[in-house]
């Protein structure tokens, strides 16, 4: 006994090396597409494309596995972002009026993005008079002129300055005031009247001198700044939204607030154009509202695209949000259901080129990203390979299947592209292709499956850093919901004014709650799933690779079996369609379960070898024979107190009931206080003494302290039956000499209940169903945890303490038999400790009591195994668990010692810490918006993230011999991460840095810490240390000799008291 | 088997007025059943229990096991009627001669397992001097202690709180607070944890040992500093079986006095000091807190092992306390197909603790 709590305290140094080489945490990579979206930028020579979100990330894009993020140091919207063309740097303003610039470095072959810059224009600059008030100077818009050296910022004060974009400088002297435009105006336009904000600044493709200045009052002014004078005025009336100037400087295309556009064209003589060549309120007569930006492109083949945002009529269609594409007749309105950011057009950009040729058209929404293809006729969209909309329909529950087989890729590749055929041109035509993935292609595939309300599954390309949409499982075909949609869709097929087009798949509206999918299963080898539901659905499922038209049997199932006195009174289930239903290819449902009452169900599991499905609800728990269609087992688990689960979908009515109790106690309390108060006033001087009282004492009413109630957990807490999980094993349950199939059960009340199954087994091995025949069950063990802590896992441990492989794994020679000599353990992890206990005679071997010790309650357990860096075929099985603090913690197995623990998630983020998911070889996932998963990786080995290069070309002068501390890389939730080099470029140092510093390469990549940093440190931080002086040294020992003599004295105090005693 | 379950079931139910008594003496077991609302005189029990052993010698002492597994006496009309009235849901009585008896095995864990070595170790020179006898002091089972008052700071209290059962709850708030520490840098102020009221009757406020606006230092030895209230909650709910906490209490005044020092007039260095040195902690280790008052409990399922291998656990009595371990009725049919299989005499199949308590249906083991 002592020996063994001596050796906890000791740190072994072999184990900490081995730790080192096991684990590491990182946050690799963002899945998913960027929550609050605020701005977009496209560089047409590297092309490559930006995203700039509220939260102030920025996120660049490339071809697929291609990404870079950053994120500003302040948590400000990005409200523009300008790419300098071919350099890999990128321009963004904030709403805070600062100007950041960001480079993508390459460090040892891999490229980052980084914050190099960052300029706040001067809120009194020197000649714009001293009382400019601070407003005036924010920045509206930004241009980049002269291939990138010099920016051209637009003010809402109406002033121009000019910035070189190499140092982030104003370039004094040559700032434009609104003064000197007004200069150049006839008296009448002028009337005394500002010009307002500068709306929109445009550059001539091929003359960098000119710019065509647009302010909000609707005046457009062409301004030659190499010659400092004005070119051309258009006196236009109308409050100017955007402004476009075609290629060859002939057409400047206005939009206006009124809904309306108009085209001018400069002439040569005159340098003053009073009325526009067209203006026309597409949308019009009635009134529209503003056309946001507007595109002018014209085509080789004649004629021009005009693109424009809003401008719909206001009355009738004010709401839609539309981007109207108009080519020659051809006009198409494309309805989105998200609010338009911004749109652009991949065209051509070169200044030789005649015309814009248009490729595609890329609109950025709040909640996705919709391209199309404007060079194949009907302007098809494209899908995209990456920034899927996760969130098309709120994501429920999510799972992750590792180590898929190439066959069942396969099939559900073909079945997804069965289910949306893409036309052979438009796969190749994503134009967003720029840089190159480095990215070895994964060594195995990775499947994440995401369950939503609207009741689909969706299955994910998890193997590298795109995530990729496979497939999509619908289950509502199988049930008769409320609204049909197909009436919707012919009445909007009836108006043909505007020419409406639905574009892009965000649709958060689910036709029924009920249909949520609660849990997911997914069995690898048999392509068989199991998908559960809200309604106590549970749907056991089968891939086929051709359609189908069939019978999908119907059982229910009663978990309350005898138990009387409870009424449900939450929602109905589902009632399902009978008969012969067609079903497309894919997965087809076989066996639909109901629970009754239909509470939503809240564990599932799945044995694809014995055919049986376990499920339970917040009632208890059911087993079903899907191969023989009839049900084994029901065990209600409700405690007789237990009323509150009987009340329908749980922390809905729960939160209801109690704010209806607390809105009833204080009505009552206000009126007894009103009628007290009412009594008292019979006096005035009652009443002031009153006052004094309630003067004098307010402090002890607000300032009642956040407290806590130090109460155990007791039998009858509500919802203590809701079954937390099942669970599946071949293992010794009845004694030491006989294993067989066991199912395990745990409940919210540490309650676990361990069945012996009699499952006929088949004669032959090769065989792949078992023989028909009566499934059974028995009750072998229940346990009752002492702490009552919900049960959150439950895993049998073979003898050598590894895990038992899936089902079939073992039967197919794809995982390591169990060993079945040894005896068995089963780990049973419940919110509070985990303990391993010995199998058949289940007493406790090992436990770490978590809560008690660290006050962290678990949420979510995996068993992971970590393959080591340093050795290649040296792997270990952990226990990875992420707390309610949002901490990552991993425990040996079966020894239950704890190894590292990492902070991961912020412990408020409630959403992300329950939207965690494990996988099988210690990476995990979790939502960091709803539309967006954190990918992070416990495993040193096993990382999957972006590694990629890019071809940037600067020009010669922008090497500059700039030294400073290299900023930590953040992720865009901002929570910051060390990101490692990658061990394959360690020790080859970049040749094009020993050349020195006249290359074209920047000079921090060589002095970086980040190549430093090797990639088995585990949980160092950064530190950026700088020159050691004597003199920090000197005072480093100082303060640590005076804190020591503090320290002896206390500990004297103490040896003194001790003295004392022995007294 | 089948009878005898059934009838133990209709007795067990919760408004049945009859008790089931199992009364034991020597090797020797009877039943008999008592009207939970009128269990009558402590007299009329006496004789009877005489009677139905057919004691010769009327000098008996009389115990019962309680909920939490304590043996209790009987030896009055009071707790008699206790001990029927919280028969739950049998009531199991001991009987052993006067002579025999040994006066110390009543009281708390008389009938749980044993302690652990060490925690027994320790607790040693405690129980020595505890042998006063006042007026039978085995009536009663300890709810708090003072502990460690020996290697703790005088400005220090370290107060265990036991817990029986569930019903009674610890009865505690706990709430932020900033507290003043003596640190290297100075004096500065820290955030605490504080205790921020009692629950009338709780059992914190019973045991007069912790009071509002105590700081609390430790639980179960871990230091609270640098934790969240919400963490140092979930680790008391955690530890509420045996929970220790170290508390500098608001109220210097109470303090154990040592080595003739005056109250209040403690050190000035240590007043305040924060989390006790190391050294101090360096017998209580937190793993050693961990007592094995938790062990869950583990019912054998109809498909216990087909031959009892082992024994009567150490405490050799079963436990049977809570509602939820009344053994749950198997599915029919399939528990006596299974077991006919595996033994020819259902019996057999049960384990029955040598040397323990009878018992009927699923057998419950600790």
């Amino acid at each position: 006994m002592m020996k063994f709590r001596f050796r906890r305290q000791g740190a072994d140094p072999q184990r900490e090396k081995l730790k080192q080489e096991l684990f590491a945490f990182n946050k690799t990579v963002e899945h998913g597409f960027p929550n609050q979206p605020s701005a977009l930028a496209f560089d047409p020579e590297l092309r490559i494309m930006a995203i700039g979100t509220r939260s102030g990330a920025v996120k660049i894009y490339g071809a697929p596995g291609v990404e870079f993020t950053g994120l500003h140091r302040d948590t400000a919207t990005v409200t523009q972002m300008h790419f300098l063309p071919g350099q890999g740097r990128l321009l963004t303003l904030l709403d805070d009026s600062s100007l950041h610039l960001w480079e993508i470095i390459h460090h040892n072959g891999c490229a980052h993005l980084e914050e190099a810059l960052s300029f706040q224009l001067p809120s009194r600059p020197g000649f714009d008079g001293a009382s400019a008030p601070p407003s005036l100077m924010r920045v509206t818009v930004v241009l980049l002129v002269a291939a990138g050296d010099m920016a051209a910022l637009g003010t809402e004060g109406g002033s121009v300055f000019f910035l070189d974009v190499t140092t982030l400088t104003l370039l004094e002297g040559q700032t434009l005031g609104p003064d000197e435009v007004l200069r150049s105006l006839p008296d009448d336009y002028r009337c005394g009247k500002a010009l307002g904000p500068v709306e929109s600044l445009q550059g001539h493709l091929r003359d960098p001198t000119k710019i065509l200045i647009g302010y909000s009052r609707g005046l457009l002014v062409i301004w030659n700044q190499a010659a400092r004078c004005v070119d051309h005025v258009f006196l236009g009336n109308q409050q100017l939204e955007s402004l476009c100037w075609g290629r060859d400087g002939s057409t400047v295309t206005s939009s206006h607030s009124d809904g309306s556009y108009a085209v001018w064209s400069p002439e040569v003589g005159s340098s003053l154009a009073l009325q526009p060549t067209v203006a026309t309120t597409p949308y019009g007569p009635f009134p529209c509202k503003a056309i946001n930006k507007i595109l002018w492109r014209n085509c080789e083949s004649g004629g021009h695209f005009i693109i424009f945002s809003g401008g719909m009529p206001r009355a009738s269609y004010g709401d839609r949000h539309c981007v109207s594409v108009l080519r020659a007749e051809v006009l198409v309105t494309l309805d989105f259901t998200s609010r338009i950011i911004d749109f652009f057009t991949v065209h051509s950009t070169r200044p030789e080129d005649e015309y814009d040729d248009p490729q595609a058209l890329a609109v950025l929404l709040e909640e996705e990203l919709v391209v199309l293809d404007l060079q194949t006729p009907g302007w098809p969209a494209v899908p995209a390979p990456y920034l899927a909309p996760l969130h098309s329909s709120a994501i429920t529950c999510s799972a992750h299947v590792a180590n898929v087989p190439a066959k069942l890729w396969a099939r559900i590749v073909s079945a997804g592209e069965q289910q949306s055929p893409q036309p052979a041109s438009s796969a190749s035509s994503w134009p967003i292709t720029g840089g190159r993935s480095l990215a070895q292609e994964p060594s195995q595939r990775g499947l994440l499956l995401t369950g939503h309300e609207d009741g689909t599954v969706r299955f994910w390309d998890a193997s590298g850093v795109a995530l990729r949409p496979l497939y999509k499982l619908s289950t509502a075909g199988l049930f008769q919901t409320d609204c049909e949609h197909a009436d919707s869709l012919a009445q909007a097929a009836e108006d043909d004014w505007p020419p409406f087009r639905k574009v892009g798949c965000f649709d958060p509206y689910s036709d029924d709650p009920r249909l949520g999918v609660q849990k997911v299963s997914l069995c690898k080898y048999t392509a068989q799933m199991v998908v559960a539901g809200t309604a106590g659905q549970v749907l056991v499922l089968e891939l086929s690779d051709v359609p189908s038209e069939h019978v999908v049997s119907v059982a229910s199932v009663d978990l309350l079996q005898d138990r009387e006195g409870f009424t449900w009174k939450g929602h109905e289930r589902l009632s399902p369609r009978t008969g012969l239903l067609p079903w497309a290819a894919g997965f087809q449902p076989r066996v639909l379960v109901q629970c009754l009452p239909p509470a939503a169900v809240t564990a599932v599991t799945l044995h694809t070898e014995w055919g049986l499905v376990a499920f339970g609800t917040s009632h208890g728990f059911g087993l079903f024979d899907y191969q023989r269609k009839s049900p084994v087992l029901a065990r209600c688990t409700l405690h007789p107190n237990d009323s509150l689960a009987m009340e329908g979908p749980l922390s809905r009515v729960k939160s209801l009931k109690k704010s209806l109790r607390q809105s009833f106690r204080r009505i009552r309390k206000s009126r007894v206080s009103g009628k007290k108060r009412a009594a008292n006033a019979n006096s005035k001087l009652q009443e002031a003494n009153a006052q004094l009282a309630e003067q004098a004492c307010p402090h002890d009413v607000e300032m009642t302290p956040v407290q806590r109630r130090i109460e155990p957990r007791s039998a009858d807490d509500s919802l203590s039956g809701v079954v937390r999980c099942l669970y599946f094993a071949d293992t010794f349950l009845r004694d030491a000499a006989h294993h067989g199939p066991t199912m395990w059960a745990g409940t919210n009340s540490g309650s676990v209940f361990a069945y012996a199954l009699e499952v006929p087994v088949a004669a032959g091995a090769g065989s792949e169903k078992r023989p028909e025949g009566m499934v059974e069950a028995v009750l072998g063990k229940e346990v009752q945890l002492m702490h009552r802590a919900p049960v959150v896992a439950i895993a049998v441990l073979d003898g050598r303490g590894r895990p038992l492989p899936e089902p079939y794994e073992a039967s197919r020679d794809l995982a390591q038999a169990p060993d079945m000599q040894g005896g068995h353990a089963v780990l049973i992890a419940s919110e509070e400790q985990f303990k391993v206990f010995t199998l058949p005679k289940v007493s406790a071997k090992t436990k770490f009591k978590l809560t008690a010790h660290e006050g962290c309650r678990v949420r979510k357990v995996a068993l992971a195994t970590f393959a080591s860096v340093a050795c290649e075929d040296y792997a270990e099985t952990c226990l990875a668990c992420l707390t309610n603090l949002g901490d990552v913690h991993v425990f040996s197995v079966p020894g239950l010692r704890p190894q590292v623990h990492y902070s991961c998630i912020r412990k408020e983020d409630i959403s992300g810490i329950a939207s965690c998911v494990f996988t099988r070889h210690g990476q995990g996932f979790y939502l960091i918006s709803p539309s967006e998963f954190e990918r992070f990786s416990l495993s040193a080995r096993n990382i999957t993230e972006p590694l990629c290069s890019l071809d940037i070309s600067w020009p010669r002068n922008a090497t500059r011999a700039r030294l400073r501390e290299s900023p930590k890389l953040s992720q865009a939730n901002g929570t910051p991460s060390i990101i490692l080099a990658p061990q394959s470029c360690d020790g080859s140092p970049d040749p094009a840095h020993s050349k020195g510093t006249d290359t074209s390469e920047p000079l921090e990549a060589v002095l970086s810490p980040m190549s430093v940093d090797s990639a088995t440190s585990a949980d160092t931080t950064l530190d950026t240390t700088g020159d050691v002086t004597v003199e920090d040294v000197k005072d480093f020992l100082g303060s640590s000799e005076e804190s020591e003599k503090n320290l002896r004295n206390l500990v004297e105090d103490e040896a003194r008291a001790c003295a004392i005693l022995i007294k | 088997m089948n009878r005898s379950f059934h009838k133990s079931q209709t007795l067990r139910f919760y408004d049945c007025s009859a008790v089931e008594v199992k009364s034991k003496f020597g090797a020797e077991f009877r039943r008999f059943s008592l009207d939970r609302h009128k269990p009558g005189k402590f007299e009329d029990f006496y004789k009877l229990v005489v009677h139905t052993h057919r004691i010769s010698s009327s000098d008996v002492t009389i115990g019962y096991a309680d909920v939490h597994g304590d043996l209790l006496p009987i030896n009055n009309d009071d707790n008699f009627c206790k001990a029927v009235s919280s028969a739950n849901p049998l009531l199991r009585v001991f009987i052993q001669k006067r002579e025999e008896a040994d006066h110390y095995n009543f009281g708390a864990g008389t009938l749980s397992r044993k302690k652990k070595v060490l925690v027994a170790l320790r607790d040693e020179g405690l129980r020595r001097r505890a042998h006063l006898d006042i007026s039978m002091p085995h009536d009663f089972r300890p709810v708090s202690s003072v502990i460690d008052v020996d290697i703790l700071p005088e400005t220090h209290r370290r107060v265990r709180l036991y817990r029986h059962g569930c019903e009674k709850p610890l009865g505690f708030y706990i709430r932020d607070g900033v507290s003043m520490r003596v640190t290297p840098h100075g004096l500065e102020k820290v955030p605490g944890i504080f205790i921020s009221r009692m629950v009338p009757g709780g059992l914190a406020e019973s045991t007069g040992l912790l009071a509002v606006n105590d700081e609390v230092l430790e639980v179960n030895g871990i230091e609270v500093a640098g934790k969240t209230l919400d963490q140092v909650t979930d680790m008391m709910i955690a530890n509420s079986h045996n929970l220790i906490v170290t508390v500098k209490p608001a109220n210097q005044r109470n303090n154990v006095v040592r080595g003739g020092r005056a109250p209040g007039s403690a050190c000035p260095s240590s007043e305040g000091a924060g989390p006790p040195a190391p050294h101090v902690l360096q017998n209580f280790h937190p793993y050693e807190a961990e007592s094995d008052e938790d062990a869950d409990i583990v019912i054998e399922g109809a498909v216990a092992p087909p031959a009892p291998t082992r024994g009567a656990p150490p405490g050799g009595l079963a436990r049977a306390n809570g509602t939820s371990l009344v053994p749950r009725r198997p599915r029919d049919g399939s528990i006596h197909r299974l077991l006919s299989t595996l033994q020819p005499d259902p019996r057999h199949s049960l384990v029955l603790p040598r040397g323990g308590v009878e018992e009927h249906g699923p057998a419950l083991t600790l």
